[in-house]
């Protein structure tokens, strides 16, 4: 289903904001390109140069090359986002160029009000939530928001929040409650954060808070993993009717590096961790994880902010309806059996 | 020279012999340093009578204090992990697992079962930090499923005593999906009017913590054990100092409002009666 255009890719990407902070420009111009992205962006910067010749030159028998090329490059990004090895899709999940949750949210609604503050203690900024309208859908949303550059990653805590983050959250949960509305979540977190001042003000009740009521929600939850699904900061947004990973994000049970450093003792080793700890939207939809796997663009989300909304949209447009559809008892009926069963055990 | 007196012959000490140095009748105290007599020791459910360091003890020894004498019987005992993952380290998680089966006598990091706690019926879990670390994998996922089906089923209370790293990273996301089961399954225990006494003890952290260890409807902990999400090194490599004393130990959390009491192990067999007879009041008629 991903298009594969791509010097559409390349334009699209140069031209759109990512709504935050500034411009995304595509390959080298945005400074970041991963090591297998490598030849394939340079190739790209090559015929994006030679259209421009082109055309201020008027030289129409560039033409012919400038097809060749493309019809190279093309292949090139068949060849090698066919057969990505579990560490590099950790690393296009990644990817510093990546739309985040706020990139998304600017694309699928047509009104989007943010809310505020958990009521106790502050305004976490590693998770952004609001109420939010699709044509004529309206519904709760809740993400994980990484910031883009030092500056603002720094306002976001990298993505990584703090007990009130999960506790805005679990009020919003109750407005989408009472107001009857179905609740959206994105996943993008390399986890929660490990600091001092979470763990005064119960980093782990918070999270645990957070999965029960979710569990016990009368409203569907649809939970989209848009890039980094980090252990249990993750699934404190993600206990859902419904789970969809893009064909790129991950979700774990730890970083691979952390994994690393615990069994090798050495966090290099991260590739390999990455390989046996089965977190690609492949793997887990083979586990039984989760429902299903919205396919990107070849290159990756960053290469096409918004053709991948509009993936992102069509498959809320698909689920949230017929999810709407179930009475409320059978619905959580529904979630509690998906989740008893999730388990690998022998009886004798 | 003196010192040659003591040398040992490597092969005089068999490690047989070398695991059996518990069996002596002194024990010195991990915290005071005190030497205890060991038999003063165990009567005093392995709290150092000197200072009440709360020593390690095994799940066995809390079913003993805890269940009405003659009530215990264990459930479920015979669940094993399978390997979702084909998961492999330097070993097989399926020889690790094998290998902790071997050693420890158990089939997984929790023992459940059914009994009657100061003539209260109950569920009581107990966990196992000696099979990889008291982690959760499914079998710790399932059967805390079935102990929660269990209580509903028979109306009883639900006790669960942790000890726990967290999550069994080699069951991958399995793994992490238990923390999400188990809290489904509390939402139904709680629906059913039923109490859930959580007990947490040295150390309960991770995934753990962050799902059914902090859910109780009250949570006691025994003193001084470790609680927390992040693992103090975790915490001290990300905000690079280091960590206040008695940070994220059972004290501070009382202090910071996540703990309902500190109950000193003497004193919890009758603390939990306490509660059930409040809170199954309308559970239990004679």
């Amino acid at each position: 289903m991903s298009k594969t255009a791509t010097h559409e890719a390349v334009k699209s990407g140069a031209a759109h904001s990512n709504g935050t902070a500034g411009t995304v420009k595509s390959g080298f111009a945005s400074g970041f390109v991963l090591d297998f992205e490598k030849p394939i962006v340079e190739l790209e910067h090559k015929i994006a140069e030679m259209r421009t010749l082109a055309e201020s030159s008027g030289m129409k028998n560039l033409g012919v090359e400038i097809d060749r090329m493309q019809k190279k490059a093309h292949r090139m990004r068949e060849e090698v986002y066919s057969q990505l090895s579990r560490w590099q899709k950790v690393q296009l999940a990644r990817h510093p160029r990546r739309p985040y949750t706020l990139d998304y949210i600017e694309r699928l609604f047509s009104g989007f009000l943010e809310l505020h503050g958990d009521r106790a203690f502050g305004d976490d900024h590693a998770i952004v939530s609001g109420i939010a309208e699709m044509d004529n859908l309206k519904m709760l949303v809740i993400g994980h928001q990484k910031g883009r550059g030092t500056k603002e990653n720094i306002y976001r805590n990298f993505g990584m929040a703090n007990p009130e983050g999960y506790r805005k959250s679990i009020r919003l949960l109750g407005l989408a409650e009472k107001f009857k509305l179905p609740v959206v979540t994105f996943v993008d977190t390399p986890g929660a954060y490990p600091g001092l001042g979470a763990e005064e003000r119960g980093q782990a009740e918070a999270i645990a808070r957070s999965l029960y009521e979710m569990a016990r929600l009368k409203v569907p939850i649809l939970t989209i993993v848009i890039g980094e699904g980090g252990s249990g900061g993750a699934l404190a947004l993600s206990i859902a009717d419904r789970i969809f990973m893009l064909e790129y994000s991950i979700y774990s049970v730890i970083s691979p590096e952390g994994c690393a450093s615990i069994l090798y003792r050495d966090a290099a080793q991260a590739p390999q961790a990455a390989e046996s700890l089965k977190l690609t939207a492949d793997d887990l939809l083979e586990l039984g994880i989760i429902d299903g796997i919205i396919p990107e663009p070849k290159g990756g989300a960053h290469e096409n902010f918004d053709e991948t909304a509009q993936s992102i949209k069509l498959r809320l447009l698909d689920t949230l309806p017929e999810l709407l559809r179930e009475p409320s008892d059978q619905l959580m009926e529904a979630r509690h059996r998906k989740y008893e069963r999730i388990g690998y055990f022998l009886e004798a | 020279m003196a010192l040659e007196w003591f040398r040992r012959e490597r092969s005089v000490i068999s490690p047989e012999q070398k695991k059996s140095t518990t069996d002596a009748l002194w024990i010195k105290c991990e915290s005071c340093s005190e030497i205890v007599f060991k038999q003063e020791l165990e009567k005093q459910h392995l709290v150092c009578p000197k200072c009440s360091f709360h020593f390690a003890m095994e799940g066995s020894a809390y079913i003993a204090m805890l269940a009405d004498e003659g009530s215990w019987q264990e459930t479920d005992s015979t669940l094993r992990s399978l390997d979702p993952l084909s998961f492999k380290d330097s070993k097989k998680y399926a020889d690790r697992v094998t290998a902790s089966i071997r050693s420890t006598g158990k089939n997984d990091a929790i023992t459940i079962g059914s009994c009657a706690v100061g003539g209260f019926p109950a569920v009581l879990g107990v966990m196992e930090f000696s099979f990889m670390g008291g982690s959760v994998g499914s079998v710790v996922g399932e059967k805390i499923a079935r102990a929660v089906d269990h209580a509903i089923a028979a109306d009883r209370a639900l006790i669960l005593i942790s000890r726990s790293g967290g999550m069994r990273m080699q069951e991958g996301m399995v793994s992490l999906m238990q923390m999400a089961k188990t809290s489904v399954k509390l939402t139904q225990l709680g629906e059913a009017g039923l109490p859930y006494i959580s007990i947490l003890t040295n150390p309960t952290t991770g995934g753990t913590t962050a799902s059914f260890s902090m859910l109780g409807d009250v949570i006691f902990a025994e003193p001084g054990a470790l609680i927390g999400f992040a693992g103090p090194r975790v915490i001290k490599q990300t905000i690079g100092q280091d960590l206040p004393p008695g940070f994220q130990r059972s004290e501070f959390l009382l202090e910071k409002g996540f703990l309902d009491r500190i109950v000193h192990r003497s004193d919890l067999k009758p603390t939990v009666v306490q509660a059930l007879r409040v809170f199954m009041h309308s559970k239990v008629h004679a």
